[in-house]
């Protein structure tokens, strides 16, 4: 039910500063929302964004309830080298989902 | 026969009806500007901000407040020496005043971050940003939106 889509470009320059943009299927349930017995409904939010370039932490992002269900991050880093970029989101239980996309770095 | 007390008048008993009205509609929770201030106070530790280099950029007038695109630039060479370490954004009117941080760093190669967010009401968005020489800067912009997300 979660999916997460990454748009990362396939090839870049090196040194050149590429835009990636995440998005992941998901209802940011704030916690502040009654239900239709007016029972609050209980909190579920993606609270954590990581994104590491061949294992090296490049972006975080810290969300809370005020980011749109669905969370879109867009975001920008150094093409430095060939290799992966991994993405994980982390839930407030600990709960986390990973996508990796590769990259092509040319001179 | 005589009356005890004064009598309940016309004005006083619609002035009545209207603060109760008032009490009401007020939401139960809800940040406010003490809330926001305290939270920028938390992340910023009190340290001096001043107004210029981030840009924050979200539509003037929203139709629906349930998602908003809301992107932040900050004007830095981003290199070793001298670059962005985050980006924050704090709210004035939703349940919660934070936003979102972002943490960026040399790598990002430039200070630039978008996402969309919630707003329950018309109000006030902060965007602060922490460079690598400790200073601290901010950008302001109020946001009117017509309908509110569904927070509360």
């Amino acid at each position: 039910m979660t999916r997460p889509l990454v748009h990362v470009p396939a090839t870049a320059r090196k040194g050149a500063v590429i835009t990636i943009k995440t998005l992941i299927a998901h209802p940011m349930e704030t916690g502040y929302r009654p239900d239709e017995n007016g029972r609050l409904i209980p909190r579920d939010i993606i609270g954590e964004l990581v994104c590491r370039y061949n294992g090296k932490e490049v972006f975080r992002a810290e969300l809370a309830p005020a980011i749109a269900a669905n969370p879109y991050v867009a975001f920008t880093t150094v093409a430095t080298e060939t290799g992966t970029l991994e993405f994980r989101w982390t839930d407030l239980t600990g709960k986390h989902w990973t996508h990796t996309a590769p990259i092509t770095v040319v001179a | 026969m005589r009356r005890h007390g004064p009598p309940l008048s016309r004005r006083a008993l619609l002035a009545g009806g209207t603060g109760l009205v008032a009490v009401a509609l007020v939401p139960a929770v809800r940040a406010s500007d003490e809330t926001m201030d305290a939270a920028i106070r938390a992340f910023t530790q009190g340290g001096a901000l001043r107004d210029g280099r981030v840009v924050l950029d979200v539509p003037p007038l929203v139709d629906n407040g349930n998602s908003v695109n809301l992107s932040v630039t900050v004007e830095s060479p981003m290199t070793a020496a001298d670059h962005v370490r985050s980006i924050a954004v704090f709210n004035q009117k939703n349940p919660q005043p934070q936003v979102a941080v972002f943490h960026l760093g040399p790598r990002a190669g430039r200070a630039e971050v978008t996402t969309r967010v919630r707003l329950a009401d018309s109000q006030r968005l902060v965007a602060i940003a922490p460079m690598s020489d400790g200073s601290l800067w901010r950008a302001s912009t109020d946001v009117l939106v017509t309908l509110a997300a569904c927070l509360e």
